[in-house]
C-alpha cells in the first residue's frame, strides 16, 4: 500500500507528523477514509473515532472538531481535540459524563447550560468509546 | 549628616532590602513561568499557521459563494476583545493595551469583552459597556473556553448584534520587547493569495459553504487562543523586565543609603573626638 504524509496538529502542538497508509475520520458529513492519492479535499470534522494506519500498526484516537485538508498527498488534520486511545483519561471522561447528565436531568437548566452539557456529554461518550473499544 | 540620624537611615535600608527581596522573587517567578508560556506559544503555532493557510486557500479558490463572515456590513457596532493581565506590576503591559483600544475606537459605538481582571476593572471604571465578565481570569482560560467564546461570538455576529469584531492583545516579539496590537477578526479579511498558486478542483465535503461556515468559529477560537498565549507570555516578560529594573533600582538606593549611613557614622565619631579634644 502506498503511504502518504500525514500531519496532525492541535492547539497543544504537533501530535503526529509522518507517513501513514490510511486515515479514517468522522466529518460533519459522515466517516471519510483517506488513502494515498486521494483527490484534494477539505472537510469539517465532527466528533468521533479516528483511525490511523501506519506501517507499524493501527492506532485509534478521539478526534473532535476542526478540519481535514488533503492536498497532493499531504494530509493535514487540524483538530481541536485529538487524543490517542491510550492517552485518554477515562476517569475524567466518566466524571465529565456524570456532570453533564446531572445538568441534563435538571429541569431548571437554561438553554445555554443544556447546550453545553449536551456537547460535554457527546465529547465524553466519544472519549469513552475510543478508550474502551479501540485497544 | 545634618538632620538625618543613623537610626533613620538604618531603618530605610532595612525597608529597601525587604522591597528588593519581593521584587527579586517576583522576577524569578515571572521568568520561570515565562519559559512555560513561551513553550505554549511554540506548540500552538503550527496549528494556527495551517488553519490560516487552509482558510485562505478556500477563500481564494472559491469565489462563487458568499459567506456572511466575509461580507462587510454597513453598521458601526464594534466589539473588541481586550486581553490584559490579572495583576499589575508589569510595567506598561496593561495600560498599553487599554491605550490602544481607547485610541483606535474612540468615537465609535463599541463594547468590550474583557479578558483579565485588570481589563474588567479598567473598562468598568471608564463606563464602557461590557458584553460579559465571564472571562475575567486570563490565567484560567483554557482552549475550550476560547472555543465556547468564539462560537457565541460567531452566533452573535450572525444575529447582527455587532458588525465588526476586533481583538486587542500584546504581541510577544521577544523577552525584551512586546507591543500591543489590534487585529480585525470579523468580517474576515484574508490576504488573498495569488490565484495561480491555488489549483481548482478540490473536493469540499459536504459543500464549500458549509465547510467554510463550520471552520470559521474554530478559526476564531484559534485566533483568540493564540492572542491569549501571546498576551500571557508578554505579561510575564513585561513583569520580569519591570521587576528586574525595580531590583536594580533598589540595589542602587541601598548603596547610596549605605554611603550616607557610613558618612553619618563617621561624622558622629569625628564630632565626638572633637568634643573630647576640646574638653581636655
Amino acid at each position: 500500500m502506498n503511504a502518504f504524509h500525514l500531519k496532525i496538529v492541535t492547539p497543544d502542538g504537533l501530535v503526529y507528523d509522518g507517513d501513514a497508509l490510511s486515515l479514517t475520520v468522522r466529518t460533519t458529513a459522515g466517516d471519510v477514509g483517506i488513502l494515498a492519492g486521494h483527490l484534494d479535499l477539505v472537510s469539517a470534522l465532527g466528533m468521533g473515532r479516528a483511525t490511523v494506519v501506519t506501517e507499524s500498526g493501527t492506532r485509534y484516537a478521539a478526534c473532535i472538531g476542526g478540519m481535514l485538508s488533503v492536498k497532493k498527498d499531504l494530509v493535514t488534520l487540524v483538530a481541536t481535540t485529538f487524543e490517542w486511545a491510550d492517552q485518554i483519561d477515562a476517569q475524567r471522561a466518566q466524571a465529565s459524563l456524570d456532570r453533564a447528565q446531572k445538568v441534563l436531568h435538571n429541569k431548571d437548566a437554561t438553554q445555554a447550560e443544556l447546550r453545553l452539557a449536551e456537547a460535554r456529554l457527546k465529547r465524553a461518550l466519544v472519549r469513552q468509546s475510543v478508550a474502551g473499544g479501540g485497544k | 549628616m545634618a538632620g538625618v540620624s543613623t537610626k533613620d537611615i538604618k531603618q530605610r535600608i532595612r525597608s529597601m532590602e525587604s522591597t528588593r527581596q519581593i521584587t527579586r522573587a517576583m522576577e524569578m517567578v515571572a521568568s520561570s513561568k515565562l519559559r512555560r508560556a513561551q513553550e505554549r506559544i511554540n506548540d500552538s503555532r503550527p496549528y494556527f499557521e495551517i488553519l490560516y493557510s487552509t482558510i485562505a486557500r478556500i477563500a481564494a479558490t472559491k469565489t462563487d459563494f458568499t459567506s456572511p463572515y466575509l461580507t462587510r456590513r454597513e453598521g458601526n457596532k464594534v466589539l473588541c476583545i481586550a486581553i490584559a493581565g490579572d495583576r499589575g506590576l508589569a510595567g506598561g503591559y496593561n495600560s498599553n493595551v487599554f491605550k490602544l483600544v481607547t485610541q483606535e475606537l474612540s468615537g465609535k459605538d463599541f463594547q468590550v469583552l474583557p479578558i483579565g481582571k485588570k481589563s474588567v476593572e479598567y473598562f468598568k471604571a471608564h463606563g464602557v459597556p461590557i458584553l460579559t465578565e465571564q472571562y475575567a481570569e486570563a490565567a484560567d482560560i483554557s482552549i475550550s473556553d476560547c472555543f465556547t467564546l468564539s462560537k457565541q461570538l460567531a452566533k452573535d455576529y450572525l444575529a447582527g448584534k455587532f458588525d465588526q469584531v476586533y481583538v486587542a492583545f500584546t504581541n510577544f516579539i521577544s523577552v525584551l520587547s512586546q507591543s500591543p496590537a489590534m487585529l480585525p477578526l470579523l468580517p474576515l479579511s484574508l490576504t488573498q493569495t495569488k490565484r495561480a498558486e491555488t489549483e481548482p478542483g478540490a473536493l469540499y465535503e459536504p459543500d464549500p459553504q458549509s465547510v467554510f461556515d463550520a471552520i470559521i468559529p474554530e478559526y476564531l477560537g484559534g485566533v483568540v487562543y493564540g492572542a491569549l498565549c501571546e498576551s500571557v507570555a508578554s505579561e510575564l516578560a513585561a513583569r520580569r523586565t519591570a521587576m528586574d529594573a525595580a531590583t536594580k533600582n533598589a540595589d542602587e538606593m541601598i548603596e547610596n543609603l549605605n554611603l550616607q549611613f557610613n558618612r553619618a557614622r563617621q561624622g558622629a565619631i569625628t564630632q565626638e573626638i572633637t568634643e573630647i579634644v576640646a574638653g581636655a
